[in-house]
């Protein structure tokens, strides 16, 4: 069947509260609209007012009650409605969700799916279009993810709500309605690990979410320069892939990092880090970041001048053959 | 669409509600009646004895560099201990970090909350033991994870009921107006329990709020609010089983707003002189909620020198206790900072694990 990415996620959901009766979806507008993406769409009709509700506008209400909800045996997966709007439930994630299970000593667990819409791309209104990831990688005690197809969205999905870990979900907004033609149930590889969505010797590019299919785009143009590029998708931001980063890194010798969050110290600048240590001798030019502007995310009509795009990419290719 | 309230004057507050006359006689409220037993009268009265013997030697092991810190309840003894009794044993408890009576009502063993003051670890004992939330730190922030849990319970088809402990300064805190909307929305059967003690660190409750009083509030959520005379140990109690019961009946939230006084500092880092005169913490200290309840076991005969011998004896034990435990007391496995970082597989740790390890090895042979 054709399955957009949304979709999929949607499929996942109704699949994990079909065999988990204790999983609970909700946030602001998943009940009846459905999520402003659809994403929840059918599920409070699926499984009652219950297991599926709109909850008052609150973020950090959201993130409060569903640790709480967790204590009391429940498995929550809450919605953040958009990157920019969670910053109001920063303290609920950092203080409590990334720290009960540490703090208590093992006693509490927080099987927590947090649900982020993250990044640019659909020329949506200020604090729409955010790539908070850094934020939550940078948090001891969660697990951040982000998938970049719509097999991966199912698969990853269904293991972020069976860990009994809080997780950052990490949906690439921009990448909702990408088709792909599987069969559900599909699992693909484990969440925390990288995997190569295609083999080059050339360089590599390292990338996730979003800019998983930029990446590869960019990968297909530049054959016509003779280059034949490797694209890792990172799938898990915390914790890293390091062995498939670093055998990439010795295998090409270069690497380009590319995300679209901002530069100064995004996941670009720990990945370069791990690769110098890791493959210090095997890199032939210094790693790259191809990344958003240091800037606040700039207007909707400016988005494509900020956005890491194919020609952005190969530039910095051209840079780390040439160095 | 909102909800349908018929009166909603019936969720203000009224006046203040106190218990025990000022010579020791007890005169129900028409409102919030209960029945108390002699025995229990004394059992309460042990109970806030027991709290201050604690909170003194906590103090004292504070001035003696075995506690980092320590967050007095001295003068809320009353307010703790009169809402814990309101309590079944399943029902749960979300407290702040000034919750020493209320962890010992619960059965909390002082040690575990004292290895936290000391730095041993950050909390240290199982929540679903005694149905008693960790020490919280940041302000305000448990009240909604109490409101998540009475939810969840709520789900569940349970009839236990949570109390959401939390301060005056809380009051003001988003995370409050948040929880309070979540559960006057879901009809949670979650007690928010504030105990008003007139001051955050330094900051006295005007600065606080500008409304009538703290009870005031709850009406904006659709909960009635009440105030008691929080050191006024059979006030607490009356008030809190009145709306616990209600919550469990399926009534829905409540706010309680108990009125009382911080005596000591803030924690032992603080130093109230700079904010508040020796004048009005001595006038506090006339209201002394051990001294009221003391003239109500008077009354009736209740208090006699085996009584007052075998509390002391009690107290002298626990303080003892909490003395040879937490004295010099070091972790023993600096290693168990890696285990609970992630419920599944934490590889990604190994380096530093490692590093650690090898760091210990060093010390431990160059020792």
């Amino acid at each position: 069947m054709t399955v957009t990415l949304g979709q999929a996620i949607n499929h996942a959901l109704v699949d994990a509260m079909q065999e988990d009766e204790r999983v609970l979806v909700f946030g602001e507008d998943v009940g009846r609209l459905g999520g402003v993406f659809r994403v929840t769409d059918g599920l409070q009709q699926k499984f009652g007012e219950e297991r599926c509700f709109d909850t008052p506008l609150a973020e950090s209400g959201i993130v409060g009650t569903a640790i709480g909800l967790a204590m009391a045996g429940w498995r929550p997966v809450p919605e953040m409605q958009f990157d920019g709007f969670t910053y109001p439930a920063f303290e609920q994630i950092v203080s409590h969700l990334a720290k009960l299970r540490n703090r208590s000593r093992g006693h509490l667990r927080m099987p927590i799916t947090l649900r982020i819409p993250y990044g640019g791309g659909i020329g949506a209104v200020e604090h729409h279009s955010e790539s908070p990831e850094a934020y939550w990688a940078h948090t001891a005690g969660l697990r951040v993810v982000t998938p970049s197809t719509p097999s991966d969205a199912y698969s990853m999905m269904r293991e972020a709500i069976a860990s009994d870990d809080p997780v950052v979900f990490l949906e690439p907004k921009r990448r909702y309605w990408m088709k792909e033609e599987l069969e559900l149930p599909v699992t693909t590889a484990p969440a925390d690990q990288a995997v190569i969505r295609r083999h080059g010797d050339t360089a590599t590019l390292i990338a996730y979410g979003p800019m998983v299919r930029t990446a590869l785009d960019a990968a297909d143009a530049a054959e016509a320069e003779g280059w034949s590029l490797e694209v890792v998708d990172l799938r898990s931001l915390a914790p890293l892939d390091i062995a498939t980063i670093t055998a990439s890194a010795e295998k090409t010798g270069r690497i380009v990092v590319v995300h679209e969050a901002s530069r100064t110290l995004g996941l670009g600048a720990e990945i370069a880090a791990i690769v110098q240590q890791e493959a210090f001798y095997s890199l032939e030019a210094p790693v790259l970041r191809v990344t958003g502007f240091d800037t606040p995310y700039p207007p909707a009509m400016l988005e494509r001048y900020w956005l890491p795009g194919i020609d952005r990419i190969l530039d910095a290719v051209q840079q780390s053959l040439t160095w | 669409m909102s909800r349908q309230v018929s009166n909603p004057d019936e969720l203000l507050p009224g006046d203040l509600v106190r218990v025990i006359e000022p010579d020791g006689t007890v005169r129900q409220h028409d409102d919030f009646p209960f029945d108390i037993e002699d025995e229990t009268l004394v059992d309460l009265y042990r109970q806030m004895l027991l709290t201050r013997a604690v909170d003194r030697e906590a103090i004292n092991l504070q001035r003696q560099g075995q506690l980092a810190v320590y967050p007095s309840c001295l003068g809320q003894e009353a307010a703790q201990v009169g809402a814990a009794r309101a309590l079944r044993n399943d029902d749960w408890v979300f407290p702040s970090y000034r919750e020493l009576g209320f962890a010992l009502a619960r059965g909390i063993d002082p040690i575990r909350m004292m290895h936290v003051y000391r730095g041993t670890w950050l909390g240290d004992h199982d929540p679903h033991e005694h149905s008693f939330g960790h020490i919280t730190i940041p302000i305000a922030t448990q009240v909604l994870h109490a409101t998540g849990f009475a939810m969840g319970t709520k789900l569940d088809g349970k009839d236990t009921v949570t109390v959401a402990c939390c301060g005056d300064g809380a009051t003001s805190e988003g995370d409050t107006h948040e929880a309070m909307t979540f559960a006057g929305v879901f009809e949670a059967p979650v007690v928010f329990f504030v105990q008003n003690n007139q001051y955050a660190i330094s900051v006295p409750l005007e600065r606080q709020t500008a409304a009538p009083t703290l009870a005031h509030k709850a009406i904006g959520y659709g909960m009635p609010g009440v105030r008691c005379d929080g050191n006024d140990v059979l006030a607490t109690y009356a008030v809190m089983q009145s709306v616990v019961n209600r919550a469990r009946e399926g009534g829905g939230p409540a706010m309680v707003e108990a009125v009382t006084y911080r005596r000591e500092a803030h924690t032992t880092s603080d130093d109230p002189t700079r904010y508040r005169s020796d004048t009005e913490v001595e006038e506090a200290a006339r209201h002394d909620p051990v001294d009221r309840l003391r003239l109500v076991l008077d009354q009736r005969d209740l208090r006699d020198d085996t009584v007052e011998r075998e509390i002391a004896d009690e107290c002298a034990a626990a303080t003892s206790k909490v003395r040879a435990a937490i004295y010099d007391a070091d972790h023993d496995d600096p290693m168990e900072m890696f285990d609970h970082v992630m419920a599944g597989d934490t590889a990604f740790l190994d380096d530093q694990r490692a590093q650690l390890r090898a760091e210990l090895a060093a010390d431990a042979a160059g020792s």
